[in-house]
């Protein structure tokens, strides 16, 4: 198992340098100039911005730019954001947390929904709950975040006044009240990412189902008798969860771009809309760290989904 | 100015009081256009790569797998923001101030979605170039070009248009989110997102605006996504009966 992991774990970092590569090039190639601001101010002479870019660099080869790049970040030296004026290991760290909730608890939502129905409705084709089902998930995928986003607004904070619309870092009040209105201001983000997620995810688990369920050993099973619950819960879905894992990792970079989309509507401070306003300031440092630590969590799942798929599947050696 | 729905404006208008279904019918065209662009260039890429990895064995399948693998965890939105933002500018020298960030977007949505496709042909390839009338193909003579365009494409194609199909709707999902950030196409172009993205200040007292251009993309975005459903039906030859 751990021969495994590490064995994974090999295979992981060209991924990463590869990313990591193909993100500083782009970059690097990109007409935008971190300094371009202090090009228009005239307070700041020609001799100061020309020692500025000496001093940061960036006049050299774009491969000795990249290696130092690396070496800096290796070492835990993320870089400076010339627009926030903070280190940029200290800003995604405070705005990472806020996404991986807003993600993880969409997630969740979207696993709680899609699990059962998806089940339901496999163990019963086209009957009118499968008809239902399948054609609310299919609506729920077709439905465009930034949309489903903008109705709620419409809905539930403009014309019935529910839930807030702006998320408040700073929230008052103090113990039970605090963690209400947190909860309450997370509410429609969440719920907005978990539907899309949830209709994609029911069409999977539906048809993976509807792989498993005509096997001969769930035949086999219910001939000896046991009840149909135990052979959907240990039979049944526990086979039909395999691949299942695999698609719910590959969804993670749809996930991802979904919470750029809501963090933006609903003014979340996350690294997704971070990253639309350093895009916007042209801050270089922060969007190749931003856009790097979304890649290396993409990749950090679908290990995570690798490893599960042994535990599902023991037929699967880990060597 | 912004008019709700009436006899005039069967959708009513904007804030500058320009007709909205004017807007929504000519913005339509660009976005259904570069949905469909961007499939294209998404299916060429795919099968492209998805061909030449099937047909050679050993280092250059396993070398364009990796690629696709890297691409397949590349972080789309993200990606896609960045180099639309970032190279816009150079574009608009290029080809123009329209065209050149409609074709900017087209190449890095298809750039960004073609792994899928790549996948299928490599395996569709697999499994045909092993096939009798593919060995007797060989037999006669035919150069590996010949079979490849020939016979062992053509008979892969099923599965490839039905992730064409779903392609077009993603990659309308995709513009109209670029747009509706605020870093798609220029202000004059009125494609969907865009609308919505002008609208959504609005909400409050003129919901129409949002709804409309929202609704339209989503039923275009349904019917495509029936179309490649109905297709995945008719062509999926492991379909249950």
């Amino acid at each position: 198992m751990s021969q495994y992991l590490l064995r994974r774990l090999l295979i992981v970092i060209p991924s990463l340098i590869g990313i990591s590569l193909v993100l500083f090039v782009l970059l690097a190639l990109a007409p935008g100039d971190p300094f371009g601001e202090l090009a228009q101010n005239p307070a700041v002479p020609p001799e100061v911005r020309a020692a500025l870019r000496e001093k940061f660099g960036l006049d050299d080869p774009i491969m000795v730019r990249y290696f130092r790049w690396l070496l800096a970040m290796l070492q835990g030296d993320w870089g400076f954001s010339f627009v926030s004026r903070m280190d940029v290991d200290t800003l995604i760290l405070q705005r990472l947390p806020v996404t991986l909730i807003v993600i993880g608890a969409s997630q969740v939502l979207a696993l709680v929904v899609a699990l059962p129905v998806g089940v339901y409705a496999a163990m019963r084709p086209y009957s009118l709950f499968d008809q239902v089902a399948t054609t609310t998930a299919f609506i729920g995928f077709s439905l465009p975040t930034f949309f489903t986003g903008l109705l709620f607004i419409l809905v539930f904070s403009i014309h019935l006044d529910w839930l807030p619309f702006v998320y408040q870092t700073n929230v008052s009040g103090t113990g039970l009240a605090f963690v209400w209105e947190h909860i309450r201001q997370a509410i429609m983000p969440v719920v907005v990412l978990g539907l899309f997620q949830g209709g994609v995810l029911t069409r999977f688990v539906r048809s993976a189902v509807l792989d498993v369920v005509r096997l001969d050993y769930v035949t086999t099973a219910r001939a000896k008798g046991l009840r149909e619950r135990i052979v959907i819960l240990k039979h049944i879905v526990r086979n039909a969860l395999i691949p299942v894992v695999t698609l719910i990792a590959l969804q993670m970079p749809i996930v991802f771009g979904g919470a750029v989309v809501t963090e933006q509507i609903f003014r979340i401070p996350g690294i997704g809309s971070l990253l639309i306003a350093s895009i916007l300031a042209n801050d270089t440092p922060v969007i190749m760290a931003v856009t790097f630590v979304t890649a290396c969590l993409v990749i950090l799942f679908n290990l995570i989904a690798d490893l599960l798929y042994g535990w599902l599947d023991p037929r699967i050696s880990y060597r | 100015m912004l008019e709700g729905p009436s006899a005039n404006h069967p959708l009513g208008t904007d804030d500058l009081g320009q007709d909205l279904l004017a807007r929504m019918l000519y913005g339509g065209r660009i976005s259904l256009a570069v949905g469909l662009a961007a499939m294209v260039v998404a299916v060429v890429v795919g099968i492209l790569v998805g061909a030449i990895a099937g047909i050679s064995r050993g280092s250059v399948d396993s070398g364009l797998m990796w690629l696709t693998d890297l691409f397949l965890s590349l972080p789309q939105l993200p990606l896609l923001l960045v180099v639309v933002y970032l190279f816009r500018d150079s574009m608009k020298e290029i080809a123009g101030p329209e065209v050149g960030v409609v074709i900017l977007i087209i190449v890095v949505i298809g750039g960004l979605r073609w792994m899928p496709v790549a996948r299928l042909v490599r395996a569709q390839f697999f499994s045909l170039r092993e096939k009798e009338f593919v060995e007797a193909a060989r037999a006669l003579g035919a150069s590996t070009t010949r079979q490849v365009t020939r016979h062992i494409l053509p008979n892969s194609l099923g599965p490839v248009i039905v992730a064409g199909t779903i392609d077009v709707a993603a990659a309308i999902i995709l513009e109209s989110t670029l747009s509706f950030l605020g870093l798609g196409v220029p202000p004059d172009i009125p494609t969907w997102g865009r609308i919505l993205f002008d609208a959504k200040d609005y909400l409050d007292f003129a919901p129409h605006w949002a709804l409309f251009a929202g609704g339209a993309i989503f039923l275009a975005v349904l019917s495509i996504n029936y179309i490649g459903d109905g297709l995945r039906d008719a062509l999926d030859p492991r379909r249950v009966m």
